[in-house]
């Protein structure tokens, strides 16, 4: 399979997004430049991390407006996946392709460190691979991921099981002492209602080999390559978004 | 014509910025500053005739980019008049 991955001015996990899926995975990756208008037949894009266009104004606000960000909300549409790797989750928030927005973190400091993230829901293209309630290390690198969202949105997030991960502890519980930057509701990540559109602040490609502390990010790309190969998980099929 | 805009958190929306400038204002002993909330504020030189013009273009850079309607709300004030 083909992972695009979208280079923004100022991304820089970029690198280790096609490294994770070119290297790791053993499958083919492509940068593609922001101001690209073709994801050149991609079968699942990666908005990756990063600091585009430095976070000025809000982070991820200049870039949803990116020629590429077009032909991505397109994709999506067509219910082609597409991960959004912390600055690329801010960006997907800012697009309104996952509903939220991010806070600076509560103790208004950049936080660096490993993290535990509890796999809530296995019915998407990149959390197919793993278990029902799976608790991953993965590390987290942001200063704004207090993840926001009004009660009500939080309420149909959780009925329609749109929270995908959340920061626990090693049991799986979310306590507030596992939260990291005050997310509500412990929320780490979540998808889209097509569920084929998934947004984490966590990065999988900097926990895939256990080299660097952690391979449990690996199976976030090895569920988009059962995705795109066996049609499993979300509503994605691949002659959908054949281009 | 000269816009200015200002960015603010919704009240509901928790600011953790605002609230380290509250706790250093009383540790600098301005005890009787109850809370801070931090903002942004832009100022948009604008080609336009008319104060609503302005306005409405002011307005629409707001909803679409210089806010996010999820946590944020803003206000507009018109500077210039125009000089005929």
């Amino acid at each position: 399979m083909k992972f695009a991955v979208v280079v923004f001015p100022g991304s820089n996990s970029d690198h280790d997004a096609y490294y994770a899926a070119q290297h790791v995975l053993g499958q083919h990756a492509e940068y593609i430049w922001h101001k690209d208008t073709s994801l050149k037949g991609a079968d699942a894009v990666i908005l990756p991390g990063g600091f585009a266009h430095g976070d000025y104004l809000r982070t991820g606000a200049i870039a949803r407006f990116s020629p590429i960000m077009a032909e991505v909300q397109t994709f999506a549409e067509a219910g082609g996946p597409v991960l959004g790797i912390c600055n690329g989750f801010q960006i997907l928030l800012e697009a309104g392709m996952l509903p939220g927005a991010m806070l600076r973190n509560r103790s208004v400091k950049f936080v660096c460190q490993h993290v535990l993230v509890k796999v809530e829901q296995t019915d998407t293209p990149f959390t197919n691979a793993c278990r029902p309630g799976h608790v991953l290390k993965i590390p987290i690198a942001h200063g704004e991921g207090n993840y926001y969202a009004e009660p009500d949105v939080i309420a149909r997030l959780e009925r329609n099981r749109q929270v995908i991960f959340r920061y626990t502890n090693a049991e799986g519980v979310p306590t507030d002492a596992a939260n990291p930057n005050g997310s509500v509701a412990n929320i780490a990540g979540l998808c889209n209602e097509g569920r084929n559109v998934v947004g984490l602040m966590p990065h999988p490609e900097r926990a895939c080999e256990l080299a660097i502390g952690s391979a449990d990010g690996l199976v976030v790309f090895e569920s988009a390559l059962q995705a795109v190969v066996n049609g499993v998980g979300g509503h994605f099929s691949r002659t959908a978004v054949a281009r | 014509m000269r816009a200015r805009v200002f960015v603010t958190l919704k009240p509901s929306v928790f600011d953790p910025q605002g609230k380290t400038v509250t706790d250093a204002l009383h540790t600098l002993g301005y005890s009787a500053v109850k809370d801070v909330r931090q903002g942004k504020y832009f100022e948009l030189d604008i080609d336009a005739r008319r104060p609503d013009e302005a306005r409405a273009l002011a307005a629409e850079a707001a909803d679409k980019l210089l806010s996010n309607p999820v946590i944020e709300s803003y206000r507009i004030e018109i500077v210039d008049e125009v000089i005929a």
